[in-house]
């Protein structure tokens, strides 16, 4: 397992997020490829604090903070799509474009 | 192939196995469940790079919390539309976009293989000291952030009462034919 190994699998699930958050039309489908992506940064921190960082602290911090940040958007991102659903009944964000200019 | 590279070849598929289910399935519960898998693969992957403490927040934070509150919220809105939900009509861009993405990618990390150290980790003594010396304010901050997130979360969430109903879908008011029937006999003589 060499460094580019992970590197190359953390652009791949970042891909898949990518083509899931354009794809996807439901929120709660776009916000689990959001997860994806986090998912891969993550990797990515993780592989270079393993085989780069002399002191192998900072990535492991990093990604800490990035898992903490995804707990928090998660949580408001559900109520949000909650909130959409009991006044709309769709969550579809297509049809959620009244503050569209 | 040593053993490790064998371990990290079959957490990769179950990772990108995982994720491709994610973005491909048409039923949200079953979404969630393969975000699952690749999530906790992820939690593997963590532990063959000696991040054994990230590993176990993975798991923990990943599995334990945000899989269970995305598939609580698709009960509590018993939504028909999440058993068969439909792509948009732009997937075609969005494959171009991501297969372009991971070709520059891919040709960038082939181009430049860096030097790497032996593969070791950091002591959780030494991860803990580091974040509370020399990060201990980002921390602080995102315990607030935390908290924000919860309270906002808890005011968004909350079911509206009786005064907060105007917000809700009110069948009647889109069709606007009975809207005489509302009224109570003493009001319409």
């Amino acid at each position: 397992m060499e460094l580019y190994h992970v590197e190359l699998l953390s652009a791949a699930l970042f891909a898949i997020g990518v083509y899931g958050v354009l794809a996807r039309r439901n929120a709660v489908m776009i916000l689990m490829s959001i997860e994806l992506m986090l998912n891969a940064v993550n990797i990515n921190a993780v592989a270079y604090a393993a085989f780069l960082d002399p002191s192998r602290l900072v990535g492991q911090v990093i990604t800490i903070f990035v898992i903490t940040v995804a707990a928090a958007e998660v949580a408001l991102a559900m109520a949000i799509i909650l909130r959409l659903y009991r006044a709309r009944a769709t969550a579809n964000v297509d049809e959620a474009d009244s503050m569209k200019w | 192939m040593d053993a490790s590279a064998v371990a990290f070849t079959f957490l990769a598929v179950m990772v990108l196995g995982g994720a491709i289910g994610v973005v491909t399935t048409r039923n949200v519960a079953h979404a969630a469940l393969f975000l699952l898998l690749s999530l906790v693969s992820v939690a593997g992957v963590f532990i063959l790079l000696m991040a054994e403490f990230l590993a176990l927040v993975q798991v923990l934070i990943y599995g334990g919390a945000i899989t269970i509150v995305l598939l609580f919220a698709l009960m509590l809105t018993r939504a028909e539309e999440f058993s068969n939900v439909r792509d948009n009509p732009q997937w075609a861009v969005a494959a171009v976009a991501a297969l372009s993405f991971l070709g520059v990618m891919a040709g960038v990390i082939l181009n430049n293989k860096l030097d790497t150290q032996e593969l070791a980790g950091p002591s959780l003594e030494g991860l803990g000291t580091e974040l509370f010396t020399n990060w201990v304010l980002p921390f602080e901050i995102a315990s607030l952030v935390l908290l924000m997130a919860l309270i906002g979360a808890i005011i968004l969430a909350r079911a509206s009462d009786g005064q907060g109903q105007g917000d809700t879908l009110d069948p009647r008011s889109l069709t606007g034919t009975d809207g005489a029937n509302d009224q109570t006999p003493e009001e319409r003589s």
